[in-house]
């Protein structure tokens, strides 16, 4: 163990630059003998993306030869903070210091040179090039006459080592590779050194597309790499993989980090608490509607369901999608829409139907036309004179939601982009709502919406509900579920768990969606 | 992660693997099956085309149609298109019939300087994040408008060294033959094997990677460009060299035949997916289709045109079947 701290003292001051020759660096060479020396240290770490704030003065910071666990629900600010790290995003305030000595122009060569490194959630590799020619991307060094050989010998060894029989050709082009194979090759790459030094490497959601008996061997080679004296940050949404294999957690929580301890220090009840907020079980109970059971409105099935569980909605509730971001919630609801317009095996829906996007941007709002023709789309039946639309029936129909649904406008024949982002959600909610449908299905439509037009469409919502409409209603927000009268917890594109209204609690929620053990 | 989906995963990726491989395979030989097709044809209509005469003849017009095609391949490699690539190479001739043949280093510098704003067409449209269809079909009306400024009518004539190498006759097979397999050889060891060719095609396959790894997208675009450019002034220049004399209108139909000789070749609109190889297969699939063969059909000239188009389509649809299967 002597030596290897003593590697690392020496490639800590190998690397160090020469340019960063200020006050900070005396304070530095203090620790050098010691070798325990932070890897990266961001402080009051600050970003805004427009009026959304990802993360609110966030202080981290990762040691040598530590694997530091990240975790925290849906838009906790996990993936935010782990850009800023590698240096594609640049904090909006906040100091990065890397090894003692600030970094006042951190970039993505910048954190290369450095050493740092990181396999981001959604694949990077060049689906048209090799899987050698992808490890080539990352090394600016290979080049020359037999780049080729020495870029496949690269990434096969690095493969062999994390993935002993991983099937994969460094000349397989990454396109045909199975989404698992891709997967193994990007966080092999991120392994494989050149000229750069290799210090920290962020792994943000490596296991997700990975099956057990990889995700197995990658974990263990996490281990041995810390064990020599690298760095890691493990992202994981599967509990036990961190609590197994990290050193420290951190929890983040709505953009701030809410608890670091060293992992023993934590148990599954207590991350899930941490991650949940204490103030989960005190939550303002909305008004109890009472749930008569109406006719059948949704019946339906996931396509990769195994077991018999299906979803079930009655005229006049409101149902609960939940789980994690992607999980297959927005494939249920698009399939609902597409059987009721032709049959489909799994799925019977007994009422037209209506969805509301929730990226509003591409999937919404029709960017060329009015505020009031965005809102009449969907009942050009109802507005037709003749084979002509009346623009009469038309400014009827926006005036009418105008004023139920307070659209902040002067003229609903100005143009939907003079909406601010939260007046152009309702508009869609309008377009929904003004239509014949009986079921409205909301695709997490709340994202990026102030919360004084949450709480009207909120009332809105249990308004039309009480009136016979069903809602079925994907949110990434937990609290939203309240509104609800059942939810269903996805996880893997099945439903996981069937919540009651009386027995709805945040925390069940993240149990039932981040339950690895089932 | 389950059991079954442990197991449903290994049974389909190895499978999928060799399937997407072997259609790969077929796709990546459908040009020249294309163009042995057409050889086919005409072999059996003209026997006596099959010649070295024949096919000095037959393939006079590949060279430029070639060069032209490699030169929209660059472009189509970085996910962009060039729609003026057309009049640029009647610009280009017209330079060479007249300023580079009366006074060289003008007609150097103009040539030089024209592909340097072809890097520059690269810049603006990465930092303003234009659309380059219509960049470029704004440029096709500048190129032509200078073109008709340097030669308001048809004349001029090429540079006497430039008549000979076009007109250069090697044993046994035939010039154009030989310039193919130059061109294309070069271009795929450029673009293909060279450790910066991966990150040009890098840019059109996963721009946001790259950014990621380090590289400026900004200077990609920009080499992808005034490799567009180069190309473009040879196509212009081997056209003079083989026609003798220039016109303003003489490149307009280059602009349709590249793209046609970039897709036929196996290259896509989007996605860094090109083929040097294939882009030059396809361009001479298209010199031979356009007119040696269906004048031996007896197709008379008027519908020459529509039956290109036909060939074309029939070329596509082919592909697009095999790429289907490959799902």
């Amino acid at each position: 163990m002597a030596t290897v701290a003593a590697g690392i003292a020496n490639r800590i001051s190998l690397s160090m630059p020469k340019a960063n020759t200020d006050t900070r660096l005396d304070g530095a060479a203090k620790h050098f003998g010691a070798a325990n020396i932070d890897i990266i240290r961001l402080d009051g770490a600050e970003k805004h993306f427009g009026a959304v704030r990802a993360l609110g003065g966030v202080d981290f910071h990762v040691g040598a030869g530590e694997c530091v666990g990240l975790v925290g629900h849906n838009g906790a600010g996990k993936s935010t903070l782990m850009h800023m790290v590698a240096g594609t995003l640049v904090p909006d305030s906040g100091a990065i210091t890397v090894r003692g000595s600030a970094e006042r122009d951190y970039s993505v060569p910048r954190a290369l040179e450095l050493g740092i490194r990181c396999v981001f959630q959604e694949l990077s590799l060049c689906p048209n090039l090799s899987v050698a020619e992808n490890t080539r991307i990352n090394h600016p060094s290979l080049i020359g006459f037999g780049w080729r050989r020495k870029a496949a010998e690269l990434i096969a060894a690095k493969l062999d080592e994390i993935f002993p029989d991983h099937g994969i050709s460094a000349s397989d082009i990454a396109g045909d590779l199975s989404i698992g194979r891709r997967q193994m090759v990007e966080v092999a790459r991120a392994f494989t050194l050149t000229e750069d030094p290799l210090a920290l490497v962020i792994l943000d959601e490596p296991t997700s597309s990975l099956d057990a008996h990889t995700a197995g061997q990658l974990l263990a080679f996490v281990r041995r790499f810390v064990a020599s004296g690298g760095s890691c940050i493990l992202i994981s949404h599967v509990l036990g993989e961190v609590l197994q294999n990290a050193d420290r957690i951190v929890v983040m929580r709505d953009g701030k980090v809410v608890a670091a301890d060293a992992a023993s220090a934590f148990d599954r009840d207590r991350l899930v608490a941490t991650m949940g907020g204490a103030e989960g079980h005190q939550r303002t109970a909305a008004e109890t509607r009472k749930a008569e059971a109406g006719p059948l409105r949704v019946k339906a099935r996931p396509a990769r369901q195994q077991d018999g569980k299906e979803l079930v909605a009655r005229a006049g509730e409101i149902i609960g999608l939940a789980g994690l971001a992607g999980h297959g919630q927005t494939d249920l609801l698009l399939a609902i829409f597409a059987a009721a317009q032709r049959a489909r095996t799994g799925i019977e829906v007994t009422a037209p139907v209506a969805l509301v996007a929730g990226d509003r941007q591409s999937d919404g709002i029709f960017p060329q036309w009015s505020i009031a023709e965005n809102i009449g789309i969907r009942s050009l039946a109802l507005l037709r004179s003749g084979l002509l639309i009346s623009p009469q029936r038309e400014a009827e129909l926006a005036d009418f939601w105008k004023n139920k649904i307070g659209i902040r406008t002067p003229d609903m024949n100005n143009n939907i982009y003079s909406l601010s982002g939260g007046n152009q959600q309702k508009a869609l909610f309008a377009r929904a709502l003004g239509s014949d449908a009986g079921i409205v299905l909301m695709d997490d439509p709340m994202r990026g919406v102030d919360i004084g037009t949450k709480l009207e469409v909120y009332d809105l919502v249990r308004e039309e509900a009480g009136r016979g409409r069903t809602f079925l209603w994907y949110t990434t927000e937990t609290e939203e579920l309240d509104n609800c009268d059942h939810v269903y917890v996805f996880k893997n594109g099945r439903i996981v768990a069937n919540l009651g209204r009386d027995e709805l609690t945040e925390e069940k929620i993240i149990q039932s969606s981040f339950g690895d053990a089932a | 992660m389950t059991a079954a989906s442990l197991e449903t995963r290994l049974k389909a990726s190895p499978a999928g693997g060799g399937a997407a491989a072997r259609a790969r395979m077929l796709r990546s030989l459908l040009p020249a099956l294309s163009l042995a097709l057409v050889l086919l044809a005409i072999a059996w209509l003209n026997p006596r085309a099959i010649s070295y005469f024949g096919f000095t003849l037959m393939l006079n017009l590949a060279i430029p149609i070639a060069l032209a095609t490699i030169a929209q391949m660059f472009v189509i490699a970085g996910n962009e298109l060039d729609l003026s690539i057309g009049t640029f190479v009647g610009f280009v001739g017209c330079v060479t019939a007249t300023w580079l043949k009366d006074a060289p280093l003008v007609g150097i510098a103009v040539l030089l300087g024209s592909i340097g704003v072809y890097a520059l067409l690269g810049a603006l449209i990465h930092l303003r994040n234009l659309p380059s269809i219509v960049v470029t079909l704004g440029m096709s009306f500048v190129w032509q408008g200078l073109a008709i400024l340097i030669l308001p009518k048809p004349g001029g004539k090429a540079p006497d060294w430039l008549l000979s190498l076009m007109a250069f006759k090697p044993p046994l097979i035939p010039f154009p033959i030989i310039a193919a397999l130059v061109i294309a050889t070069v271009v795929h060891i450029g673009l293909m094997r060279t450790s910066y060719g991966v990150i040009l095609r890098g840019s059109g396959g996963n721009a946001a990677a790259l950014r990621r790894a380090g590289w400026s997208l900004l200077r990609t675009k920009i080499v992808l460009f005034a490799l567009t450019g180069l190309f473009g002034v040879l196509s212009g220049m081997a056209l003079i060299g083989i026609t003798t004399s220039a016109d303003a209108n003489i490149g307009n139909g280059y602009t349709l035949l590249s793209i046609a000789g970039v897709i036929l070749g196996g290259g896509e609109f989007v996605g860094g997916r090109v083929s040097p190889i294939g882009a030059v297969i396809g361009a001479l699939t298209l010199a031979l289709a356009a007119s040696p063969l269906l004048t031996f059909m007896h197709i008379p000239p008027d519908w020459q045109v529509a039956a290109n188009g036909a060939i074309l389509i029939i070329v596509l649809a082919a592909r697009v079947l095999i790429s289907r299967k490959e799902r």
